[in-house]
This record gives structure tokens, sequence and C-alpha cells, in this order.
């Protein structure tokens, strides 16, 4: 039964908020949880919306209307992650989106109304996304967190993910502040950077893209919420890649972490963005014709057949050395530059599927007579190890 | 492009679609939110300055806001704004206490010529000022063709009576029967103005063979139909046919329906779809079961001795030119005779002047129409105006209500001893709605209901009695419902460039893509590179000045529901939604400030 065990469907498919469904196609439960903003979306849209090849609009990809503070960044990553669905064509019951606790992790609600999703415990993400993958390797999976989730009480399990190469795009919202208690430092927080009370931040700063590098993830990226240009292809392209995506993309928090002082800001971040590249992703369908100028451009051919094509901003940036990319993140974060793009990717990368050596077939979907195979099959199971 | 002048009165005017194809500018939005509220006395008032007779109106009006209505970009079918207005009229409570009082007299005297709605309002605009009004009318009341020619099964007496006696119990002189037969007579007798809204009253003549001698069953549309109101005509043959494509055939064959005619049919030259009347008049033809035949041009009235038996038709078809435009050739086919006992002729109105002399000063055009200036309305004899159909042909009762604003307007600055041609500009309020967090002072949840019906009388009751009024108009629920689907287009999206931080929030949460943050360029590059296709080149564009990464907001007006989710999701108020009213200028209006810059 893969992707329908409601076990692992906790949220509710929106049935209001998405034009054209008032009926999701599965799953009885028509609640809408109660909406911290008065005005519902709108069911109308723009009548001259494009569709994609599977005939939806990127309303289509929308969940709830959004219960974060008005201006969010992590509002436009559910943009970017709607956008970069829609764009893909992906259908909806493919996907599992899979959060943990904090602002980030509620956004799951707010795009993809009719795909699954789990809502996990504090830093727990990663592990049960593994667990989800392991169970049913068909599904895309999508793990949404913060920089509490996964820099704080989910380092382990970030770490783990990571180094176990589980096919997911992981995506960190990194705000650099507790925000659902009121403002207190991250982990993610530059040292000297200032609160919005004016303390000064003494603690260093973990840098998840550097630990994502160092633990071999095999798509690694850093992004802005304010620039969807560079962050829509990003995700769509971690979503084609095979193996552990990671995508830490800076979100500016509204209401705790957008003063001066904060290296977090939309100001801040603007003046400081130093992106290495940009991407446009080719899917098949819509073969894009660029003319791009020679030697500026690099195409990168994923494991599912698309490709990126990465127009190179800064000549010398090789996203295919591991090991350069750490040293260009470092010499950088020293200038107290933000380094933005695709930083690194290994297109032939292999996943945890692969190393344990798993059958093809969803482990999910397999029968009680192939699992168990019955008495004479162990005997001749036994006897050649004999 | 530069940035948008919200200042200047006609940007958000336009917005407003429906009140700004409106020939007297009624503010729609803000009456229709009156209504839902129940206010119906104020919805009428605001409709009874603006358009005088909204009763009427309500029920005849030509409706050129309902194509405009941005509901109608966004799904099918636009509010129903003119059936709301009768709303208004329907369930409003006695008003005549809100109605200006008459005053103490100035001293000047206007004479007006037609009673019918274009000298009826600007009686109205004047004699709350002083001026001594007096209107002469060949029939007994007051109304003009909306009395004579809107059979009463479409508009009954009642509602004429109440709406034209609101006017004529300002104080001015309605000299009912007195028909002006001279303009130099009435010249003579030194009146400080004049004003012609005697409209356009002569039927357009068929003259093919046959049309002299079967004459006892060929009726002039026009005058047949006054001939009914007036009840000097109660019946008709069986078989009747009816010639034209206007609005005008459209009531002679539904009145033939009630005297008497079982087998009506239309007739028209040109296609279905191009004919003059409105969509909805050619739906009640049809389902009073009365055929619209296309395509097929009378060339000659049969007859058998001087007893009309039929009508034969040549059959066409249409050819577009490299122009595209329609000509109508001969399709080849066989001429066709249909029998009948009456024909009504519905083929057009003229206007006809016989009675003003040739050395009144005023002067005529070849096309034997006064010079009249389309602006000020003014003819070429200074004290002398027109307005409504008599001015520049047949139209609807909705101009002849705005020509008659603005030549009230003229006539009160002339006899003020000002300058006609300075136009004074509108008076524009902008208040921001905001009431609190997540708190607005206007309803800005989008229903989605469709188009309510408005009820019919049942059929078979509707075409025994001629004055049974067909349509019922919406009872308060229906009403509610129809009021809800109205978007508040003037409820505006107002935008702050020094207070936004680009944070996106308005772009992703707009439902209708509307907004889209990006460098500046000409209009023709910019509508290419909007989030949303941009279809309606006339819709504006909304452009910001430079933001601090230098881009720009834009905002395409076109399909923007004013929902205020853009103001709702942005946390420095840089977006607020701000209620626009605009107050056309009137005669009397306070303050005579300098001319207006546009349209």
């Amino acid at each position: 039964m893969p992707g329908l065990d409601p076990g692992i469907h906790a949220f509710l498919p929106c049935h209001r908020d998405v034009d054209g469904r008032d009926k999701p196609g599965h799953d009885g439960l028509g609640i809408a949880g109660a909406l911290m903003t008065y005005i519902a979306k709108p069911k109308f849209h723009h009548p001259g919306l494009k569709k994609n090849e599977l005939g939806y609009t990127h309303r289509d990809y929308e969940g709830k209307i959004s219960t974060l503070c008005a201006g969010c960044g992590h509002d436009s990553i559910t943009a970017s992650i709607i956008e970069a669905c829609y764009e893909l064509s992906i259908e909806p019951h493919r996907v599992a989106k899979i959060s943990g606790i904090g602002c980030s992790s509620k956004t799951p609600d707010y795009f993809l109304g009719n795909s699954h999703g789990f809502n996990s415990v504090h830093g727990r993400m990663p592990s049960v996304l593994t667990g989800a993958n392991l169970a049913n390797r068909d599904l895309i999976y999508l793990g949404v967190s913060g920089d509490g989730d996964s820099a704080s009480i989910g380092f382990g399990q970030f770490a783990h993910s990571i180094r176990r190469g589980v096919n997911m795009t992981y995506i960190v919202e990194n705000n650099g502040v507790y925000g659902l208690t009121k403002g207190q430092f991250s982990a993610t927080a530059d040292r000297g950077s200032k609160s919005k009370k004016g303390v000064t931040n003494t603690d260093n700063a973990i840098d998840l893209v550097a630990i994502a590098l160092q633990l071999g993830a095999t798509f690694v990226a850093r992004s802005f919420s304010g620039d969807k240009t560079q962050l829509v292809p990003l995700i769509a392209a971690a979503i084609g890649h095979k193996g552990a995506s990671f995508i830490d993309v800076i979100s500016p928090c509204i209401a705790f972490n957008n003063h001066a002082g904060s290296t977090k800001s939309f100001d801040y971040v603007r003046e400081h963005n130093d992106a290495v590249n940009r991407l446009d992703v080719l899917v098949g369908r819509d073969p894009i014709a660029v003319d791009y100028a020679p030697g500026t451009v690099q195409m990168v051919e994923q494991h599912d057949g698309s490709k990126i094509a990465l127009r190179k901003i800064d000549a010398d940036y090789d996203p295919h050395d591991r090991l350069g990319a750490q040293t260009f993140l470092q010499k950088h974060a020293a200038k107290g530059q933000i380094v933005t793009g695709l930083l690194y990717v290994d297109p032939d990368a292999d996943d945890l599927h692969e190393h344990l050596n798993t059958v093809e077939t969803p482990l999910n979907t397999l029968e009680a007579d192939t699992l168990c195979p019955g008495s004479a099959a162990l005997d001749k199971f036994n006897a050649s190890l004999r | 492009m530069k940035p948008t002048d919200i200042a200047a009165p006609d940007y958000f005017h336009k917005v407003v679609d429906c009140q700004w194809a409106c020939p007297a500018h009624t503010p729609v939005p803000e009456y229709i939110r009156l209504i839902a509220q129940g206010r119906y006395s104020d919805a009428y008032m605001i409709n009874w300055k603006s358009n005088v007779f909204p009763g009427i109106l309500g029920r005849t009006c030509d409706r050129p806001c309902e194509p405009a209505c941005r509901r109608g970009r966004v799904e099918e079918t636009p509010v129903a704004i003119c059936r709301l207005k009768r709303v208004a009229a329907d369930f409003k409570d006695d008003i005549t206490q809100r109605l200006p009082r008459p005053s103490a007299k100035n001293g000047k005297r206007v004479a007006f010529v037609g009673g019918g709605p274009a000298s009826l309002t600007v009686a109205r605009d004047l004699a709350p000022l002083g001026y001594h009004c007096t209107v002469f009318d060949g029939d007994p009341q007051a109304g003009g063709m909306m009395r004579s020619q809107i059979p009463k099964f479409r508009l009954p007496n009642s509602v004429i009576d109440e709406e034209t006696g609101y006017i004529l119990n300002l104080g001015v002189e309605f000299k009912g029967g007195h028909r002006i037969e001279s303009m130099k007579a009435l010249l003579a007798e030194k009146y400080d103005a004049i004003f012609v809204g005697s409209g356009a009253p002569r039927g357009r003549e068929l003259d093919i063979p046959g049309r002299k001698e079967a004459t006892a069953n060929i009726h002039i549309g026009i005058d047949w139909l006054s001939s009914v109101s007036f009840g000097h005509i109660d019946k008709i043959g069986k078989r009747v046919i009816v010639l034209g494509g206007g609005n005008t055939a459209m009531d002679c064959c539904r009145t033939a329906r009630r005297l008497g005619g079982e087998d009506v049919k239309v007739v028209v030259r040109s296609g279905f779809e191009e004919m003059k009347a409105s969509p909805w008049e050619k739906e009640d033809a049809l389902h009073e079961d009365i055929p619209i035949l296309n395509y097929l041009v009378p060339v000659a009235f049969v007859h058998d001795n001087g007893k009309l038996t039929g009508i034969t038709f040549q059959k066409v078809k249409a050819e577009y030119d490299a122009k595209g435009r329609r000509n109508l050739v001969p399709s080849g086919e066989p001429d066709q005779t249909i029998e009948c006992d009456d024909v009504l002729v519905a083929v057009g109105q003229e206007n006809a002047f016989p009675w003003i002399e040739q050395d009144c000063g005023i002067e005529f055009d070849k096309w034997h129409m006064p010079k009249v200036d389309p602006k000020t309305f003014v003819s070429t004899n200074p004290k002398v105006f027109f307005g409504g159909d008599a001015a520049f042909g047949p139209k609807n009762i909705i101009w002849a209500v705005a020509q008659g604003h603005d030549a009230a307007l003229s006539i009160h600055k002339m006899l003020s001893g000002e300058d006609i041609t300075e136009r004074p500009l509108p008076e524009v309020y902008i208040s921001s709605q905001k009431m609190g967090i997540h708190e607005w002072s206007y309803d800005n949840d989008i229903s989605n209901d469709k188009r309510f019906k408005v009820p019919h009388r049942d059929k078979v009751i509707a075409l025994k009695d001629i004055r049974a009024e067909v349509e019922l108009g919406y009872d308060v629920k229906l009403a509610l419902g129809e009021a809800e689907r109205c978007l508040n287009c003037d409820v505006q999206t107002v935008f702050s460039t020094s207070l936004c931080i680009e944070c996106d929030a308005c772009v992703d949460i707009c439902p209708m893509d509307c907004i889209t943050f990006t460098d500046n360029g000409e209009e023709g590059d910019l509508r290419q590179r909007l989030k949303a296709p941009s279809p309606h080149p006339d819709q504006d564009l909304y452009v910001s000045s430079d933001l601090k990464t230098g881009r720009v907001m834009i905002k395409d007006e076109d399909v923007c529901l004013h929902c205020g989710l853009c103001a709702e999701r942005c946390p420095t108020g840089a977006w607020d939604m701000q209620k626009y009213l605009i107050e056309m200028t009137y005669a009397g209006s306070a303050c005579p400030t300098k001319s207006r810059s546009a349209a």
C-alpha cells in the first residue's frame, strides 16, 4: 500500500484551499485545523495560470494558509517548494514531507496539501525520515527542519542521516534564532551578532553546510529565502538528486532577528550574499534552449535524467570539489561573506538502499510469502551455510 | 515605467471598473456593501444622488457596469449590479425626509423641453439651488420614454410615479400635455436658459413595396408601444412579425404576446450575436416562446388588396472584408415569405426637430443633429442646452442622466457668471480600512457563489396580464448572497515604497498572482515578466518607485480580488487597504477649483 499508510499520514489534507480539489482522493478526515488568520485564501486563481504536465497549477500544490508571523522568510521557502514541485510536475501523492518541531517544522502544513506528512518529535525528523525511506523507497522525501531542530536538539540525528546517505532533500530554514520562545540565539547565530534586545552572542556558530560537506552529503547548497530565482531551481535540483541533499536556507525572522546587528536579517544577507553560481533545472519535457556564453556554463546530468545548467558567477569555483568547497566556504566565512549557490554535487552518488543492498521493491509492499518463504527455503538457506 | 501617481483621481477610479464604466459613475461597491448590511435606504440615496432613478434603472438599465465588472474576469459572470440597485429601491424605507427641500427661488427661470430622464435630472440638480424650473411635455405625465415606451410588465407606473415625483416635489413646475411647437416662441418667453431633452421620438420607417397599401396592419414600434402604454391599443392579430433586433423590438414582441399575439416572431437582418438588444432581453423574449429568426432582410410587404398577409424576406449571410467589417450579402437561397396578420417595425429611432426654427441661433450638422459641445452640452445658442437622446441620438437612460448632470452644471455656471468650459475636479476621499490585527472594516471574505437568478413571475400568469411585472426582484436573502459576490474593488491596495522590506510575503500569499517584484522596464516588456500573464493591457499596472534592491513592485490591477491578504501578511504595513470614494462634480458642488486634467 505505497504511500497510503494512515500511519504516516498525520497532516490532514487541505480540503478547501486548493482549487479544484474540494475532495481529496483519499483520507476521509475533513476537518481543517484552526486557522489563525481570519481570512481564508480565496479559491479563485488567475484565469491565465499555466498548468504543468499533470494539468495542475502551482496553486494545486499549496496547503493551508500560513499561521506564521507576517513576512516570515519561511513562507517564501514554502512558496519555493510549491514552485519547484509544480515545475517538476510531481504527483503530490508521491511526496512525503517530514518535519520536527519549530516554526520551520510547521511549514509542511502550508504546502503540498495533498501529500503525505509527518510532524515528528523535536529533532527527530531525520530518524523518522530514514525509517520511512527504508520502508518505502518509492516516495520523494522532503525533510523540513530549522536551526534549533537540526543544529541543537537534533544535531546527532541530522549528522547520521547525512552520513548514511539517505535519499532525501533536507531543508533547514535557518533564522539563527528561537522564534517560538521569543528570540534567544540559536546554535547557528554568528558569534558577535546582536539579539533584538542588544545582547551580543559569545558562542561560536555551527555552519550546517560545512558539517554536511564533511559528513559526505552528495548535494550541498545554501540559499536565501529572499532570492527565489536562486532557491527554486536549487530545491528542484535537490529533489532530482539521488542521495543525501542538504540545503541551508537563510530565512530572516521578521519578529526577532531582522534588526541591525543581526547577521540573518534581510539587509545583512542581501549585502553579504556571495553567490558562486546560478542554476537552471532542465526537465525533459521542456528543453530550455538557452544560449550560454562558452565556458560559463557547466551541465550536470542527474540520476533521474534531468539536467542542471550551472551558470558560473565565480569562474574558479568547482562544485565537484568537496575539499575545495570546504576551504572556499571557510575563507569567505572568515570575511563575513555568506556563500550561496550549489556548493557541491556528486551526480553519481548512491544512497542508503544501495549501501544496504535492499531489493528494488519497496519493503512495505512485500507480501508475507515473500518475506517469509517457509521452512523449505530456510532449510535450503541453512544448508548453504553448512 | 514611471511610478504610478495614485493621487490622480482617475487612477483608482479606473480600478473600480463598474463605476468607471457607468456614465454617471455611480459608486457601485459602496451601495452594494450597504445592501449587504441591510441599509437599503442608504444604498438608495447613494444611487439617487448619482443616477436619479434607482428603481427605474434597477429594472431597465442597459448595465454598462456589468460587462466591466471584475468578477466577470475572475469567474463566468459579473455581479448582478443592476438588480441589486432594484433591491435598494424595493426594500428602502420612506426616504422623503432625506430629499432636498424646495429652496427659496433665486429669480432665474429655466425651461425644459420634454419631461424624460435628461430633463428631470437637470431639474433635480437645479431646483434645490433655487432655479425656477418649468418642464413642458406633450404627454400628461412626466417620465418621457420611460413611461411611454417601456412596457409596464418591465416597469410599473408606480415606480415611475414615485421617482419622477421626488423631482417634481422639489418645486419643479410640470406642464403636461403642453408640447413645445416652436423654439422661437419659447425663446421669446425670456427664460434664462433652455434645456432640450426631447429624446429621439421618431421611429424609423421601412420603405419597401407594400408599405403604403398594407399600412393598416403595419405599425411603427415606438408609437405602437406608447399607444399601448396609454391604453389606446389593447389587441393585435394572432400572427405577428416584429422587424428589428434592438431592445424596442424585444419590448414589441413581448407586448404583442400579451395582447393576443399567439404566433409572434422577431425577424432580424443580422445574426443573433450582433443584435443590439441586451442579451437578457433576448433571453426573456425566447423564454416567452418568441422565436428570433436571423439573416432575413425584408424586401416586400405582401398584401391581398390592402390586407396584409405576410412579408417576403431575402436570405443573407455575413461576410467579412479585409478590414474585418461585416457585410450582409445574399446567400443565393430563394426568398422566404412568412405569413402574418400584423407587423411591428422596430428598426431604429431618429431625432426630429421640426419645431426648432432655422433662425434661433441653433446650428445643425449634416445629419440634422444640433451642434452640441460634448462636455458642456451647450448648443451654438449659449442659452440653449441639449442632453439625452436629443443631443447625440438614441442611447439609454443612464446616459441621459449622466449628460443631464453635466448640462445642469453648465447651466448653473453660466447663470452664476462663470466659464462653463471650466469643469471642477471631483472630490476624492481615501481612508484606511484597518481596524486591528486581522480586522478590516469591510468584508473581504471572497464568496464562491455563482450569480443568483432573479425570480420571475409564472409565465402563464405573466402572459395574461400586460401590467403584471415579470421580474419579481431578489428577496432579502438572494440579495445578500448576490451582494456578497461583489469584490469591493473600491477598497484599494495602497503601497508605500519606504515601508517595504521586500520579504515577498505579499507575492507568496496573493491568490491571483497579481504582484511581482522585478527590475523596472518599459510597459510592454514588464507585462511579459509578470508572475502571471497579463491579457488585458487596458488594465493598469501599479508601479512603485525604486526599492532598496533597485527593483520595483508591480501590481497588475486586472484580477485583484481586493481580499486584502497582501496587507494582512505584510509585516511592515507597506500594503494597506484604503477605501476610495469619488464624488462627481454636480451643479452646486462646493469648490469650483481648477479643471480636471484627465477624463
